[in-house]
């Protein structure tokens, strides 16, 4: 973009010289708002009382809430281990994410440093001691419920695709039955199922915890909507694949692992992210059944009488956690489509 | 005289209603290299694909080596070991290298090693003339290179039977004759091969015995020589003058 460009496109005539100028004068108002907002009137320093008395933005409300908002009730003295964990988490997913590397093998230590992870959060043994699942919070659990929710749920949404498929009719009408019934029912009504009515049906003595309970359910949720979209992959492979495949020899578990899935997974890329995009924000509903995740712990700050009616900066902080965080597994899903389109026939 | 090795006896196949193929009775020997042809809807594409259970048929027996051909998943997968498939569309596997496409098979079931595979799948590229081409997806090469493949792809499971489904239908007229080239030097090995095509003259060049099918029906079954020099039934003879044209 030149200078020549920029007077073409913009002031090419009278109408679009005005429009311009309007709105480049407009963007400047708002530029010079929002930097007096959070960087001029911007308190830093400061107690409550200060904040509210000035105009702007209260960074030292994000600076007392920041650690109960990324981790809730984390013991402070061991706030290395999930700082640890989501390092081991990072590292591992920086080398995984590139299909090169993409093996059974490297697959089998992802699942080891998840392991690993869980195990340096929660400890129990080896000489950590017990962090129990109530004083996990805030972003780690966001971040624990989504990631074990995908990991368990996208391979089962696979297995109930083929299954939805399968020529067993036992097994294409249990799968139907599950998804259609699944998908028939809100989210929230799933979770108070799992928090509520479930304990209800327990018998005494037997004890599940709320937190493994509303993950089953988010997982039942997601894999019936993940079975749907893998489905519709399967059905773009054209018989010629299965026929190829077939007159090789292969059976039912070859041909489906080797030939039909890496095809039609990939195609599927685009509406998998839309999925696991909105079910990383669906975790925010867990607040409803009172888990402390990301949102519980946004609400909760607010309400500190310390720091009672700082909404807006509590709010604004956990969107753009949220944005990015979306943002990143936006941008992986288009380097993934680019990098595998150049087998595309 | 030589072994028999498919048999065909009162094959009856029906699509829904439609009565695809009505008591065929066939046998191929070893080593034999027979061309099925005859018009489109003939049944002709339908009956090799039930001899490897692309198709199934309904009533009637094949046998295969021996081996009969029926719901039986056993001796549905020792038959497809032995029987190879070339397709009109090719049917290569987009996701994999040319050679990722030749080895699979041979690795997943015949448990050959990894390295001896890909020996064995570069010495056939190297057969029909594509080693070049190894390490390239199937969608960076031509239609003829790509059917090229897939020839290797199923002598890579070192097949007793190949049959050939169309293959030159669906290439560019240009590309036709490096495909019939290596079809050609196929008829040499001793593979039994069944080829449902319409270009005569490979019938004529390299068949051991043409077959005419029309509606489902085996019509005329003769020495290439025969076939087209002095054609028996009505159909055949309006079908020879439409195609030799």
């Amino acid at each position: 973009m030149n200078l020549k460009n920029i007077k073409n496109n913009l002031f090419k005539d009278y109408l679009n010289s005005t429009i311009s100028t309007m709105l480049i004068i407009g963007l400047f108002y708002t530029a010079y708002y929002l930097f007096l907002y959070f960087i001029v009137n911007g308190i830093w320093n400061g107690d409550a009382d200060t904040c509210r008395a000035s105009q702007g933005f209260c960074w030292s409300f994000i600076r007392a809430k920041f650690q109960y908002i990324l981790v809730g009730l984390y013991p402070d003295d061991k706030l290395w281990r999930p700082i640890s964990a989501f390092i081991l988490f990072i590292g591992f997913i920086s080398y995984i994410k590139h299909p090169k590397n993409w093996s059974s093998k490297n697959f089998s230590y992802f699942v080891i440093t998840l392991l690993l992870c869980a195990f340096l959060i929660r400890g129990g043994f080896f000489g950590l001691s017990l962090v129990d699942s109530e004083q996990w919070g805030g972003l780690l659990l966001t971040i624990i419920v989504a990631v074990c929710g995908v990991i368990v749920a996208y391979p089962l949404g696979v297995l109930l695709a083929l299954a939805r498929r399968s020529s067993l009719p036992l097994l294409k009408y249990l799968s139907i039955l599950y998804i259609e019934f699944i998908r028939g029912i809100p989210l929230i009504s799933l979770l108070f199922m799992s928090a509520v009515l479930l304990p209800l049906f327990l018998p005494e003595g037997v004890e599940i915890g709320k937190l493994f309970r509303a993950q089953v359910a988010m997982i039942m949720f997601f894999s019936a909507y993940m079975a749907e979209i893998v489905r519709g992959g399967l059905q773009s492979i054209s018989n010629g694949q299965y026929e190829g495949a077939e007159s090789l020899g292969l059976n039912y578990y070859q041909k489906m692992r080797k030939v039909i899935l890496p095809q039609a997974l990939k195609v599927v890329i685009p509406p998998t992210v839309n999925t696991i995009i909105g079910f990383f924000k669906d975790t925010s509903l867990l607040v409803i059944i009172a888990l402390f995740d990301l949102m519980y712990t946004a609400k909760a700050s607010v309400t500190d009488p310390k720091w009672v009616g700082f909404s807006l900066e509590s709010y604004l902080f956990i969107a753009v956690i949220y944005f990015i965080l979306c943002l990143m597994m936006g941008n992986y899903a288009k380097y993934l489509e680019k990098y595998l389109k150049k087998e595309n026939l | 005289m030589s072994k028999e090795i498919i048999n065909l006896t009162n094959v009856n196949k029906w699509y829904g209603d439609f009565h695809v193929l009505k008591d065929v009775n066939l046998t191929v020997n070893e080593g034999e290299i027979l061309v099925v042809c005859g018009p489109s809807g003939s049944g002709k594409s339908t009956m090799i694909r039930c001899l490897n259970r692309l198709e199934e048929h309904q009533k009637g027996k094949i046998f295969i080596s021996g081996t009969e051909l029926n719901s039986e998943a056993k001796n549905i997968n020792h038959i497809r070991k032995d029987v190879g498939m070339v397709f009109q569309h090719f049917n290569l596997f987009p996701h994999l290298t040319v050679l990722d496409n030749l080895t699979l098979g041979p690795i997943w079931v015949k448990k050959v090693p990894k390295k001896e595979a890909e020996k064995r799948a570069l010495f056939y590229l190297d057969r029909v003339k594509i080693k070049e081409h190894a390490y390239k997806y199937p969608g960076q090469i031509s239609g003829g290179q790509k059917q090229r493949v897939a020839i290797a792809r199923s002598l890579c499971m070192q097949p007793k039977i190949l049959l050939f489904d169309e293959p030159t239908s669906a290439l560019d007229p240009e590309m036709v004759k490096e495909v019939l080239d290596i079809m050609i030097e196929l008829t040499k090995e001793k593979i039994t091969m069944i080829v449902v095509t319409h270009e005569m003259g490979f019938a004529k060049e390299v068949s051991d015995r043409v077959i005419f099918m029309a509606d489902g029906k085996i019509l005329e079954t003769a020495k290439p020589e025969e076939f087209f020099n002095n054609p028996k039934h009505k159909q055949l003879q309006t079908f020879l003058s439409q195609v030799l044209t």
